[in-house]
């Protein structure tokens, strides 16, 4: 911290006012919390080679967001370099304005359903009370407060009358409702989610999505990964395309455009930097109020603010 | 003592023998224990092998190895098929089915051992040896045993040549071809036990596992086609055994089984460090080139950005603010770039801390980077058509995102 | 010396109660972490500890030259870290499997150990017999005065480190639980899986080294394993399991040594193979075991999971429970 702020202010000292990408993000992201998720330049690797290649992106507060890309785009990746399961080799992550340490309270991880060991011997409510482990901290251990909680979060998705009922014996809807309950019941104001789809019937499917419209609802932020173009934009309303590198991001009315997709998915689709969306006139709204200049503090801020919010010259 | 003198000797001769022997069968068979993934399938059919040396003691009554041999043998089988009832009818996995085998066995076994050295007075005589194996006490006619039975075991090896290969490699493929792939299974799986079981007098219970991973997973490291593992497994195998063999008699005091497992770690070691294009060291060499490139193509991305956004190529930038673009300390990622000639040190401002400024190589390197992206720079992306930017102009470039 | 101390010292001396008393605790102490490793998959690490924890042993006696310093329990467990470390290191290169790398580590480490007391220590009352078996029939010789009763070295030894395991247990039981279950979300809840997991193994090299003396290195596998394993068959709840295995345990204890009495044998190994007849009941027996497995397959409509009647409408907003309540105990 102390030293960002000493390299600010060596630029600060150096001349006319230099605002520069990550600065003027910077200064939005530190003292203004303007995104509820706010991926800065992030890089990661495995053995195999690059896997998130100078990722920006922001999800504004109170939206439903979609992450999709081919397999192997990193989508899941960039998910655990969030939750900090995975260090990515350069960039930053911030959740409202702060580094996920200091948010984890504010943050619900939904891991993808096949990623556990169902045979667990473990109750549905045991699995919704984990959620709660956070809070409680080390040591402290569940009460007659938190298994009322799991028990009012199985509710919310229709599964308390399986509270009782041991994993391995819930259908794969059923259980994805008892991983979307635990993340209900941390009660956070952003929700990461692994594919919340993967593998659920008709019937859970649409009741997941009245369950994300509901936290939209209540102002929350989810940013899922998600599989499915066919229902990517009714399902959800902002949507940042990822191959490696961010294609695109942005709402979906904009973004979901065969251009983008065939980006990201298609075989050989050129698509150069000025034909997008934001010139053919669905301007978003949030553009006009950023293309002033730097952080305007409180404004809503989307991600062709920063593009627009660099000045004509020095 | 001399190699020759070491050679001359009876004993050591026959041991040396049979250790070369045991080390290709295990060598051999192991190979497909560890492609299959039962590594540790050969530590429980070893340990399990206790209560049936026992039993073939106790019904042959003296110590003759083709009996105990066959004691093993079953023993084992019948451990084997319990790992493979109880992961197949409960839901208890892998890990814990081999582990409930392998000590039940075992402890059964030391019982029997008890029972046989307190009540059979005579046993006394030899059976421990197979705890941790007893080279001295081979003799020639355990050589023909040993030598008969492995070089039954490699024939069948290489009679069912084509359908342990593909029922290694894909067993539904294999059952889609209409192969007996259940009869195959157990069949390697009895293979595997031989090659144990062979090996107990020379090397002992506890240790025969290490004779049967090590020099599969050395092999492996070295060659990519089964054909070839197989072989070389088999002469690192028989390499262990000699070379074991003959360290044990040529230092006073050292049990024979412990050296050659050790020989048989240390192929292994070399073979995980310094195998080419597999080996550990020649991976942390690229692994860490990889990073380092990934990070100064980031740096230098950076800076071109910022030149960009100032309209000016040669725009001077604090080495400070570089380290928080970056996200961690730049300096040293920027001192490789100038040892490269991609960028320059700004003097004039000595107050204001270092400035950097792409040189012209420097610039033209960061457009190659970002032009066609992913052509140059490495990355999974190289493969896929990712949209092209022109980087003359980057607010265009993020445009295109939004 | 009160009435109460004078009986207890009385049971004490019976070396039978010390011989099952020790085996009990032993069992107790391995089946309250085996459980955990079972559920992780990493059953088969408690052999590769067992084993390699010689290593450190015969380091430690090299160093201090004796055989019953509290510096043994350091260095076991350094070599039963070690182990876990080098497996994971072999796995994290990815030149081979995890089952392979176990395969690999623990054999080389123990013939290291076998080596060093071949050179070393040949006259030493180390002899690698009493390692793989134990001597359980002797622990009640070794004697230590604790307070006012005189107390197998062996039981005070096993008795400590049970407690120090039952703590950890119940202390972290929530910690260790999730860390099993969904280490993703441990860690994205700053529960640090990555650490409990290092101090479960490494309380399981602590147990070893206890259970050395008593039952040796294989029968010890056998405490670790077996008990959870049968547990895990009769039981959907993880704190009925972690008492279910003691109880086995307990039981093992009590009825090996009666096996060892009547005919004669090795007791370690009697108690350990009296594990193997609960596995076996619970796996006749047990609600996952095969006969209720048969059952249920002969009436395939009993379990009534197929079809969800409550939970099918999607009454996500509806704030009120499903009608069915019965769930809530």
């Amino acid at each position: 911290m102390a030293r960002r702020a000493r390299g600010m202010e060596g630029t600060m000292g150096a001349g006319p006012p230099l605002v520069s990408r990550g600065q003027a993000d910077r200064a939005a992201a530190m003292h203004e919390p303007a995104f509820a998720l706010h991926v800065e330049d992030l890089t990661a690797s495995y053995a195999s080679g690059a896997v998130l290649w100078d990722v920006d992106m922001n999800v504004p507060p109170g939206v439903l967001a979609a992450i999709v890309g081919p397999n192997g785009a990193g989508k899941s990746t960039l998910l655990k370099c969030v939750i900090g399961a995975l260090r990515p080799a350069a960039g930053h992550v911030y959740v409202f304005g702060r580094p996920y340490r200091r948010q984890r309270h504010r943050v619900a991880y939904v891991p993808q359903r096949t990623s556990v060991d169902w045979d667990f011997p473990t109750t549905a409510l045991d699995v919704v009370t984990m959620g709660l482990y956070g809070r409680l901290g080390w040591l402290r251990r569940p009460g007659r407060r938190e298994a009322d909680e799991a028990h009012e979060a199985l509710a919310l998705v229709g599964m308390d009358a399986f509270a009782e009922r041991q994993i391995s014996q819930l259908s794969g809807g059923q259980q994805q409702r008892v991983f979307l309950a635990r993340a209900l019941v941390q009660d956070a104001d952003l929700y990461l989610m692994d594919e919340p789809f993967a593998g659920v019937d008709a019937t859970t499917e649409r009741a997941i999505v009245e369950l994300l419209k509901d936290l939209r609802a209540r102002g929350k932020t989810v940013v899922a990964v998600h599989h499915d173009l066919q229902t990517v934009a009714t399902y959800f309303d902002w949507l940042a395309i990822l191959n490696v590198r961010l294609i695109a991001q942005g709402p979906v009315r904009d973004v979901y455009t065969a251009e983008h997709l065939r980006a990201a998915y298609g075989p050989r689709v050129v698509l150069l930097g000025g034909a997008s969306a934001a010139e053919q006139g669905s301007v978003p709204a949030g553009v006009d109020a950023g293309a002033t200049e730097a952080a305007a503090p409180g404004s809503p801020d989307t991600p062709e603010r920063r593009a627009a919010a660099r000045p004509p010259g020095d | 003592m001399e190699l020759a003198a070491l050679l001359g000797d009876f004993t050591v001769r026959t041991v040396a023998l049979g250790a070369a022997l045991v080390g290709v069968v295990s060598g051999v068979l192991g190979s497909f224990a560890v492609l299959r993934q039962q590594s540790l399938l050969g530590d429980a059919l070893s340990h399990a092998a206790l209560p049936g040396v026992c039993l073939g003691f106790l019904v042959a009554g003296s110590r003759q190895l083709a009996p105990i041999l066959a004691g093993a043998l079953i023993s084992g089988a019948l451990a084997a098929l319990l790992v493979l009832v109880l992961t197949r009818t409960t839901r208890i996995k892998t890990d814990a089915a081999l582990g409930v085998s392998l000590s039940l066995f075992f402890a059964v076994g030391t019982v029997l051992l008890t029972y046989l050295q307190r009540h059979q007075g005579a046993a006394q005589a030899g059976l421990d040896a197979f705890l941790f194996g007893q080279a001295a006490a081979l003799v020639p006619s355990d050589l023909r045993v040993i030598g008969t039975v492995g070089g039954v075991s490699l024939a069948l090896v290489a009679l069912a040549w084509k359908e342990l290969k593909v029922t290694t490699f894909d067993a539904d493929f294999a059952r889609s071809l209409g192969r007996p792939v259940l009869a195959l299974e157990f069949g390697l799986t009895v293979l595997i036990a031989v090659a144990v079981v062979i090996g107990l007098q020379l090397v002992g219970v506890i240790l025969m596992v290490a004779l049967v991973i090590a020099p599969a997973a050395a092999a492996r490291q070295w060659v990519k086609r089964l054909e070839g593992m197989v072989l070389l497994a088999g002469v690192f195998g028989a390499v262990s055994g000699v070379t074991g063999a003959l360290l044990s008699a040529a230092v006073r005091g050292l049990a024979t089984g412990p050296v050659i497992v050790l020989v048989a770690s240390g192929i292994v070691l070399i073979s995980l460090l310094l195998a080419p294009g597999r080996g550990v060291l020649w991976q942390l060499v690229q692994a860490t080139s990889q990073r380092r490139n990934l990070r100064g193509h980031r740096v230098l991305v950076d800076l071109y950005r910022l030149a960009q956004d100032h309209r000016d190529p040669a725009y001077p930038t604090e080495q400070g603010m570089l380290d928080a673009y970056f996200g961690r300390r730049s300096a040293h990622v920027l001192r490789r770039l100038e040892r490269r000639g991609l960028v320059e040190r700004v003097r004039h401002m000595p107050e204001e801390g270092t400035h950097w400024v792409l040189t012209d190589v420097g610039q033209e390197q960061a457009r190659t980077l970002l032009q066609p992206f992913g052509e140059r720079a490495e990355g999974p992306a190289t493969r896929r058509e990712a949209p092209a930017v022109r980087p003359e102009s980057e607010a265009a470039r993020r445009e295109g995102r939004a | 010396m009160s009435a109460a101390v004078a009986a207890l010292q009385g049971w004490l001396d019976q070396p039978g109660v010390t011989i099952v008393l020790i085996g009990a605790l032993v069992g107790i102490a391995a089946s309250l972490l085996g459980a955990f490793l079972v559920l992780r998959r990493e059953s088969m690490l408690s052999d590769a500890i067992s084993h390699s924890i010689l290593l450190g042993i015969v380091m430690v006696y090299l160093l201090t030259g004796t055989l019953d310093s509290p510096l043994h329990v350091v260095g076991a467990s350094l070599a039963g870290l070690g182990t876990v470390w080098l497996t994971d290191l072999l796995v994290r290169s990815r030149r081979v499997k995890h089952d392979a790398a176990i395969g690999l580590v623990f054999p080389a480490l123990f013939a290291a150990a076998v080596l060093l007391i071949n050179v070393y220590a040949r006259d030493v009352h180390l002899d690698t017999d009493a390692v793989l078996l134990g001597e359980i029939a002797f622990a009640w010789l070794d004697v230590v005065r604790v307070f006012e009763l005189d107390v197998a070295r062996s039981l005070a030894t096993m008795l400590a480190i049970t407690l120090v395991n039952l703590a950890f247990v119940l202390l972290l039981f929530k910690e260790l639980k999730l860390a099993t279950f969904d280490p993703g979300l441990a860690t994205a809840l700053g529960l640090r899986p990555v650490l409990v997991g290092y101090g479960l193994l490494g309380l399981v090299s602590v147990t070893a080294v206890g259970a050395f003396d008593a039952v040796g290195a294989i029968l010890f596998v056998a405490f670790v394993i077996v008990p959870p394993t049968a547990a895990y068959l009769l039981t959907d709840r993880l704190e009925r399991m972690l008492a279910y295995g003691c109880l086995i345990a307990i039981g093992s204890s009590l009825g090996g040594y009666a096996l060892a009495r009547a005919f004669d044998v090795s007791i370690g190994g009697a108690m350990a193979s009296a594990t193997g007849v609960f596995l076996l009941l619970a796996l006749l027996l047990g609600r996952h075991g095969l006969v209720a497995r048969a059952w249920r397959r002969r009436a395939p409509e009993a379990p009534p999971h197929v079809g969800m009647p409550a939970a099918s409408a999607p009454q996500l907003d509806a704030k009120t429970p499903t009608s069915s309540d019965g769930g809530r105990a």
